[in-house]
């Protein structure tokens, strides 16, 4: 009996009863939906509106500035401001703006990515593949090193630096970059070829690829977006960089921050708000930039970042 | 020098875990030999050592005989087929076919005729310029097996090859395997946890339990002469039914049973008698029409019954322990009825409490 019935059942369309069919709606305004997409509208505006202000206030003649309505958007666009900012804003002694600090950040940024990306992205390959001799006390030595803060570090440094007569020199921060970048880039490296599975590794060792084949031919196509993470935590890291660049520098030398500050902070003559937020934001753009042509894997960068603090 | 493959002495350790000790084994010439075990049970570690993926802690390995126990993976001849397939992602199949000759710089006709061929006995030359990624998973290991063929070696290492794939393309594939197999004609290592795998494909089959070999030998020696209670358990499925009892008098006596042990060939001397266990597979248990040919009777109650189709499998009890059966798929049974069953002592087994051995 039972068994004629489950085999008619199947031939025949069933037919639907009253009740729910199908997906259960979900109606737009929901007091989840309200609730949730209101907290993110203020946490928006709180974010945005010191953005606005210094856009705002970067578009406006000094006059302006001085009646006191930072919120009002400016009478008068004028991008003299930024102009000046750019190049004729005085950091100390010389007066020719954030162009020389910009140009000298590039100069450190760029060999400093590039030279620490490589380097880690081998040391991570061979910690994660090659289990060689003393490998885990190594690795061990390295997280151990992201843990020290660098201002223990700041003044052994300087003497290094003076001893291989690169103190004050590009050069000598490059290197610093470098290095205090190790950890953490090694680190995400690690992580990243010990996802990629073992077997592929092997697959490659029976055919006969050594070291530099498996990394080069094998794992480095894979890794693409694991060095779009690092290049992104880099450059914004060492663009970021205050402390270091004041330190292991001098004057002619300064990278863009430094510039910065010492038009920002200076303590002579009228405070041009115009120009500190002009200059400000032209600071700002290559993170910004990169964060908007980027997106995902900014996000990314950042969450390896955080194991740094 | 009959070998290809020689293993002595062999060791290794991970720090104090000992996960291969004294291993020996030697395989011949164009065997097919399966190395089975549940996992864990260092099948797999015991296969990276032959390919050089694993440094041994200690003994040797001859492939070809040659020692090969220092040599690169790349050095010692073999090819390899990995559980995931392991295909370079970003090379073409033809790239991922010639990467080994390739990194050896064979010359480029060479190559191109070792591809087509290899191309040509696993039937995948119209995917040669395709990713990995565009193609199923049977082509894939296809693929993988391809990358062994094309290096031309003597002896090709399988790690659980088919355990990725649903079940009717591992059947596929696993005759697919053994026709390469008698058209090369060259030496395999196939590692495997599935029974019928190895059932099936192998000339000899290694069950391997902590490291050790409990079992080298036949398939039909193995399901029929199981060396010990560890292998009997292991090869069947449903597993042996294990009934204790007690030898006397050349008749094993169980709970009110006499059961006559006369054609029952004893590999140890069990003059004396004692305490024994008898091993009896389900599909030996004899039932309905075919109980002419059994020595043994009884009559068992039916407790639970499952329908596969091809056959019957009912569970009961016998002299306090579960059994199983396995009845004709036609058979008509429900739970409570009264079955008569029978089996012949020379087909089953017989095993030492204490040792595990069989007697």
């Amino acid at each position: 009996m039972a068994d004629t019935a489950v085999s008619t059942n199947v031939s025949s369309t069933a037919s639907l009863r009253d009740g729910p069919r199908g997906p259960k709606p979900r109606r737009t305004f929901s007091r989840r939906n309200i609730l949730l997409y209101g907290t993110l509208f203020v946490i928006a505006v709180y974010y945005a509106i010191p953005l606005y202000v210094m856009i705002v206030t970067s578009l406006k003649g000094m006059p302006e500035v001085r009646m006191g309505n930072i919120f009002s958007p400016p009478l008068e666009i004028t991008f003299a401001p930024w102009v000046k900012a750019w190049s004729q804003a005085c950091t100390g002694l010389t007066c020719k703006g954030l162009s020389i600090g910009f140009w000298n950040s590039v100069r450190i940024t760029v060999p400093s990515v590039i030279i620490s990306t490589i380097i880690a992205s081998v040391n991570g390959y061979a910690l994660a593949n090659w289990r060689f001799k003393g490998a885990n006390v190594f690795f061990t030595i390295l997280i151990f090193g992201s843990f020290i803060p660098y201002q223990v570090l700041l003044y052994p440094v300087v003497i290094l630096l003076r001893e291989i007569g690169l103190y004050g020199k590009l050069a000598g921060l490059v290197i610093v970059h470098t290095i205090f970048g190790m950890p953490i880039l090694t680190l995400l490296f690690r992580n990243y070829f010990s996802s990629l599975p073992e077997e592929l590794f092997k697959a490659a060792r029976v055919d006969g690829a050594g070291f530099w084949g498996i990394f080069l031919r094998v794992m480095l196509p894979m890794s693409i977006p694991i060095f779009a993470v690092a290049i992104i935590l880099q450059v914004t890291g060492i663009w970021n960089d205050f402390l270091f660049g004041v330190v292991y520098t001098g004057p002619e030398s300064y990278p863009m921050t430094v510039a910065l500050n010492n038009i920002v902070n200076s303590t002579q003559g009228v405070v041009e708000y115009n120009v500190n937020m002009a200059a400000t934001i032209i600071t700002g753009l290559v993170p910004l930039t990169i964060y908007f042509v980027s997106g995902k894997l900014f996000v990314r960068g950042i969450a390896a970042g955080a194991v740094k603090g | 020098m009959n070998y290809a493959v020689e293993i002595k002495d062999l060791d290794l350790y991970f720090g104090n875990v000992k996960v291969l000790q004294q291993l020996n084994l030697d395989i011949y010439k164009g065997e097919f030999l399966v190395l089975l075990g549940s996992s864990g049970c260092g099948k797999s570690t015991l296969l990276n050592c032959i390919a050089g993926l694993l440094e041994v802690t200690d003994g040797q390995i001859f492939i070809g005989g040659n020692n090969v126990t220092w040599a690169q993976p790349s050095e010692r001849g073999i090819g390899m087929v990995f559980q995931s397939y392991a295909l370079y992602p970003q090379m073409t199949v033809e790239g991922n076919l010639s990467f080994g000759l390739r990194n050896a710089r064979m010359p480029r006709d060479e190559i191109s005729k070792r591809v087509s061929r290899a191309a040509g006995i696993l039937q995948i030359e119209p995917l040669l310029k395709r990713k990995p990624a565009a193609l199923s998973g049977g082509q894939r290991q296809r693929v993988a097996i391809g990358r062994a063929l094309v290096r031309d070696v003597d002896v090709f290492l399988f790690d659980e090859p088919l355990s990725n794939l649903d079940a009717k393309l591992r059947a596929d594939l696993r005759v697919e395997i053994k026709k390469l197999h008698e058209q090369l004609d060259n030496t395999m290592i196939y590692v495997t946890h599935d029974q019928i795998e190895a059932m099936t494909l192998a000339d000899r089959i290694a069950i391997m339990k902590e490291g050790k070999i409990m079992q080298l030998a036949s398939p039909n020696e193995i399901y029929n002469r199981p060396r010990n209670l560890y292998v009997a358990d292991f090869i069947g499925s449903p597993s042996m039914n294990f009934l204790h009892g007690e030898i006397k008098d050349g008749n094993f006596l169980l709970d009110g049973i006499t059961i006559p042990l006369k054609g029952y060939e004893f590999a140890a001397d069990s003059s004396q008698g004692g305490k024994a266990i008898l091993g009896l597979r389900p599909e030996h248990i004899l039932t309905g029409d075919n109980l002419a040919s059994a020595t043994v009777r009884t009559t068992v109650t039916v407790e639970l019954v499952e329908p596969m189709g091809s056959d019957t499998l009912i569970y009961s009890t016998l002299a306090g322990t579960f059994i199983h059966v396995r009845m004709d798929g036609q058979a008509r049974v429900s739970p409570g009825d009264k079955v008569e069953i029978g089996f012949q002592p020379e087909r089953a087994s017989l095993f030492d409490p204490e040792t595990e051995d069989r007697l």
